[in-house]
C-alpha cells in the first residue's frame, strides 16, 4: 500500500510535539508512545521497498511548491534509519533511566529521526536545508545531554563546527538559486543539463562539499567527531554513527552530485582524495586510543572514508565515459558499505553503552576478562568486530571485496592496496579491543559485574542477526534486485534519473 | 559589488568564529555568518525601483482574479523573504542552544575561555 | 532578579497589555499584511520580558508558571500538525488548504479569507511566544551553582 510520504516526517514530529507534555509520573506510556512511533516508521519504510514516487506537498505542483520524492536511494536510508532507531530506542528504555528528564530526550530523539527523514525524501535543496538543521540542532541538545563537563564541552565544540557547516550549505543554496532561479531539484538539474556549471555553481558546489563533508566527519573537516560521538549517551552515539552522518553528510553530498549538478572528473578525483584521507588517517589515528568509545568514533571516520571512495570511484568512471558496470560496482559497495556500516557500528555503541552500564567505565586498560560475567555482549561484540574487520561470512567482508574488486576493475591499483591494508589495520585494531575487555584476567573491582538483560539484549540481538543477514542481500539475487539495485540505479543513471526529471 | 560585501561580512565571522578565544565571541561570529548568509538571500530578490509583493485592492481585478502586470513586473521577488524567515528562526533556535550551553559551561568549569576547557584530548 | 522602580512598574503594567494586544494583531492579520505567526509570537514573548524586568521573575513565575508555557508549547505545535493532518483528511494532500478550495473561500482583502492560513498562522504564534518565554526565562532566572545545576532538563528549547 502507498504511505503518504509527509507521514514518514509528520509522525515523529507529533510525537516529538506531545511528549514533553508527560510528567514524570507518565514516563513508561512516553517511552511505549516512542518505541511505537519508531516501529511504525520502519514498518513504513519496509513497506515502500520498490517504489518511487514525488508527493507534491499541499497540492502545489512543482515549481511553485515543495515536493516529496520518493525513489531507491531514499528508500534504502528510510529503512537504515528505521531499523537504526528502533534498536536505539529499544536500548534505551533501560539505559536512559540513570539520566533525568526522560521524557525529553524521546522527544529529542524523534525530533532527529523526523529531520533525517525529512532530508532523505526531500526533493527541493531549501527543504533539505531545514531538515538538516532540525536533526543537527537535536543532536547538539542530545550530545551534551548528561550535562556533566566533558559532555558541555563535547557538544559546544560540536555546536560550533555544525553551525558553520550549516552557514557553508546555506551559502550554497543561495547561490545555486542565483544562478538558476528555482530551489526545487528537479528544475534545477534541468537548467544545469542546458547552461552548463558557471564559477558562481562551481563555487556553490565547493561550499556543498565543505559543509556536507563537515556533518559527514570527513577528514579535514573530521575534528568534532572523536569528542562528540563518545560523549553522547550510548544510544545516541550509535544513532549519530550508525545514520546521522550518513543521512546528512554522505547522502546529501551523493544526492547533489549526481543527481543535480552531475559527475565530472575534478570532482570524482576531490571524492576519492577525501575517502582515501578519512580511510588512512582515520584507521591509524584510531590503533592508538584506549578508550573505548573513542576508538569507535575513530573507526566511523575510516569506513566513512571506504563508502566516499566508492562512491568517488563510481563517479569518476561515470565522467571518464568509462564502462559503467565497473562503476555501478564501485556505487553498490560503497552504498552496501554505507548500510552495513549503520548497522555494525550502531552494535557496536551499543554494546560499548552495556559494557559501561555494567562496569562504570570506558577505558580498556582497566577491563578484562568479562567473558564469563558478560556472555551476552561478548558474543554481540564479537560479531560486530567481525564485521567491522572484514572476516567472512558477515556483512563488512562482501562490501570491502565488492569495493576493492571495483577499484582494481576500474584501474586504481594504488587504491585497492591502500584498502585491504586499511582492513587489515581494522582487524589488529578490534583484536586490541577483543583481547583488553573480554578475554584476559578480571580486575578484582569488576568482579560483582552482571550483564545486562531485557530490552537492552533484545536489541542488541536483533542487530547481531541483521549483520549476518544483511550478507544475504549481496549473495541473493532477488534481494539485491530489489533493495540495492534501485538504489545504485538513481546514482549510475545521474542527471536522467526519474527523480531528476520534472514529473507532469 | 553589495554581494562582494556580503561575502566579505561572511569572512569576518568565519574568523571571529575560528581565531578568537572567549566562548560568547565565538558564538558571536557564528551569529555574524549566518545574518551574512541572510543578508545576500535577501538581495537576490531586489529588483531596482520594485515595490513590496504585497497585493493591494488597485492592481487586483476582483472580476477575473488577475493580478495587474505593471505590479507583477515591479515587485520585489518574494520567494527569498520566505527562505530568509526561515533561517532567521532556526538560527534563533541555535543561537538560545548555544547561549545555554555556554552558560552550563560556565558553571561548571568557571571560565569562558576554550584554552582552558580542554579536558578530551588524544 | 527583581524589580524596578515605581514609575517603570506603572507606566509598564499599562503598556504591557497595549503590547499583547499588538502581537495578537499581527498574527490575525497575517494574511493581509507583513508579519504572520512568528513576528506576532515574538511580539507576545516580549511582552512577558517586559514584564520580567521591571517586576522580577518570582511575578511572572505566578502570572505564568513555566509548566503553563510548556504545555502551551505542545499545544501550539499539535494543533499546527492537526491542521496538516486534516488537510490531507479533507482535502487530498497533506497541508492542502481546504478551508479555501471547499468550505469557506472569503473575500479576498477580508479577514476571513485565506483558509487554513489564519489559524496555522494563530498556532505558530501561540507556540513562538510560549517557546521565546520560556527561553528568555529559563536563559535569565535559572540559576546554576559552579557545584551543580539548580534546575535538570534539556540545554534550551528550540522553538
Amino acid at each position: 500500500m502507498n504511505v503518504p510520504l509527509p507521514m514518514f516526517v509528520a509522525i515523529p514530529l507529533v510525537a516529538a510535539f506531545i511528549l514533553p507534555a508527560f510528567g514524570k509520573g507518565l514516563k513508561s506510556v512516553a517511552t511505549l508512545l516512542a518505541n511505537l512511533v519508531v516501529l511504525c516508521l520502519l514498518a513504513m519504510a519496509v513497506m515502500s521497498i520498490g517504489q518511487s514516487r514525488v508527493y507534491e506537498v499541499g497540492g502545489w505542483s512543482i515549481p511553485l511548491g515543495i515536493s516529496l520524492v520518493l525513489d531507491g536511494l531514499s528508500v534504502l536510508l528510510l529503512t537504515a534509519i528505521g531499523v537504526v532507531s528502533a534498536a536505539a530506542m529499544l536500548f534505551s528504555t533501560r539505559y536512559m533511566e540513570q539520566y533525568t528528564a526522560k521524557p525529553k530526550y524521546l522527544s529529542l530523539f524523534l525530533l532527529m529521526v523526523a529531520g533525517m527523514n525529512g532530508v532523505v525524501l526531500s526533493g527541493d535543496i531549501f527543504n533539505l536545508y531545514v531538515f538538516l538543521e532540525i536533526a543537527s540542532i537535536a543532536s547538539y541538545a542530545l550530545v551534551g545531554f548528561g550535562c556533566e563537563h566533558e559532555e558541555l564541552e563535547a557538544s559546544f565544540k560540536y555546536m560550533v563546527l555544525g553551525s558553520v557547516a550549516s552557514a557553508f550549505v546555506l551559502f550554497g543554496v543561495a547561490l545555486v538559486y542565483a544562478n538558476t532561479g528555482s530551489l526545487n531539484m528537479s528544475q534545477i538539474s534541468q537548467t544545469i543539463g542546458q547552461a552548463g556549471v558557471n564559477v558562481g555553481l562551481a563555487f556553490a558546489l565547493s561550499l556543498f562539499v565543505a559543509g556536507f563533508g563537515l556533518k559527514a566527519a570527513l577528514v579535514p573537516f573530521h575534528a568534532w567527531l572523536p569528542d562528540a560521538h563518545p560523549s553522547a549517551p550510548a544510544p545516541i552515539s550509535a544513532m549519530l554513527s550508525g545514520v546521522l552522518i550518513k543521512a546528512l553528510g554522505v547522502y546529501a553530498l551523493a544526492r547533489l552530485i549526481f543527481n543535480v549538478f552531475g559527475v565530472s572528473v575534478p570532482v570524482g578525483w576531490v571524492l576519492i582524495g577525501l575517502g582515501v584521507a578519512s580511510m588512512v588517517i582515520g584507521v591509524f589515528l584510531a590503533v592508538g586510543q584506549w578508550d573505548f568509545k573513542r576508538l569507535l568514533a575513530y573507526h566511523s571516520i575510516s569506513q566513512m572514508g571506504y563508502v566516499v571512495m566508492g562512491i568517488g570511484i563510481g563517479a569518476l568512471i561515470l565522467a571518464r565515459g568509462g564502462n559503467p558496470l565497473w562503476a555501478s560496482l564501485a556505487i553498490l559497495g560503497g552504498l552496501f558499505h554505507l548500510v552495513n556500516h549503520a548497522v555494525f557500528k550502531s552494535l557496536l555503541f551499543l554494546t560499548s553503552g552495556s559494557v559501561e552500564m555494567a562496569t562504570g567505565t570506558r577505558q580498556l586498560k582497566q577491563m578484562g576478562g568479562l567473558v564469563e560475567r558478560m556472555p551476552y555482549t561478548r558474543t554481540t561484540c564479537a560479531v560486530a568486530s567481525a564485521s567491522i574487520a572484514g572476516v567472512p561470512p558477515f556483512n563488512g567482508f562482501w562490501s570491502k571485496l565488492i569495493l576493492v574488486v571495483a577499484a582494481v576493475q576500474g584501474g586504481f591499483y594504488v587504491l585497492a592496496a591502500v584498502t585491504v591494508l586499511v582492513s587489515l589495520v581494522t582487524l589488529l585494531s578490534f583484536l586490541k579491543v577483543q583481547r583488553y575487555i573480554f578475554l584476559g584476567e578480571l580486575p578484582a573491582q569488576l568482579e560483582g559485574t552482571r550483564d545486562n538483560g531485557g530490552s537492552m539484549l533484545a536489541a542488541m540481538a536483533f542487530l547481531a542477526v541483521l549483520c549476518l543477514a544483511m550478507s544475504l542481500l549481496v549473495l541473493v539475487p532477488s534481494l539485491r534486485e530489489a533493495v540495492l539495485q534501485p538504489a545504485v540505479e538513481v546514482l549510475v543513471k545521474g542527471v536522467s534519473s526519474p527523480m531528476a526529471v520534472v514529473s507532469r | 559589488m553589495a554581494y562582494a560585501l556580503c561575502f566579505l561580512l561572511f569572512m569576518i565571522g568565519l574568523y571571529c568564529a575560528v581565531v578568537k578565544k572567549n566562548m560568547v565571541k565565538i558564538v558571536l561570529g557564528i551569529m555574524i555568518m549566518e545574518y551574512a548568509v541572510n543578508l545576500f538571500l535577501i538581495m537576490l530578490g531586489y529588483v531596482s525601483g520594485g515595490v513590496a509583493p504585497i497585493i493591494d485592492r488597485a492592481s487586483y481585478d476582483a472580476q477575473t482574479g488577475t493580478i495587474a502586470t505593471q505590479f507583477l513586473s515591479a515587485s520585489v521577488d518574494p520567494l527569498p523573504q520566505a527562505l530568509v524567515l526561515t533561517s532567521i528562526v532556526i538560527s534563533l533556535g541555535s543561537l538560545a542552544l548555544m547561549i545555554s550551553i555556554c552558560i552550563r559551561t560556565y558553571s561548571k568549569y568557571g571560565t569562558f575561555d576554550i584554552t582552558e576547557i580542554r579536558r578530551l584530548r588524544g | 532578579m527583581s524589580g524596578m522602580t515605581v514609575i517603570v512598574k506603572t507606566v509598564s503594567s499599562w503598556v504591557k497589555v497595549l503590547i499583547f494586544l499588538f502581537g495578537i494583531y499581527i498574527i490575525l492579520f497575517g494574511h493581509l499584511t507583513p508579519g504572520g505567526g512568528f513576528a506576532g509570537g515574538v511580539i507576545l514573548a516580549s511582552s512577558y520580558v517586559l514584564l520580567m524586568l521591571a517586576f522580577g521573575k518570582s511575578l511572572v513565575q505566578k502570572n505564568l508558571p513555566t509548566l503553563i508555557a510548556s504545555k502551551l508549547d505542545c499545544l501550539g505545535a499539535f494543533l499546527f500538525a492537526v491542521i496538516g493532518v486534516l488537510g490531507l483528511v479533507f482535502g487530498g494532500t497533506f497541508f492542502a488548504n481546504f478551508l479555501y478550495q471547499k468550505y469557506l473561500p472569503g473575500q479576498p482583502f477580508d479577514l476571513v479569507s485565506g483558509g487554513t492560513i489564519p489559524l496555522s498562522n494563530i498556532a505558530i504564534g501561540i507556540k513562538v511566544g510560549a517557546s521565546l518565554f520560556l527561553v528568555i526565562f529559563a536563559l535569565a532566572a535559572f540559576r546554576y551553582d559552579t557545584a551543580g545545576p539548580d534546575e535538570s532538563g534539556t540545554a534550551g528549547q528550540k522553538e
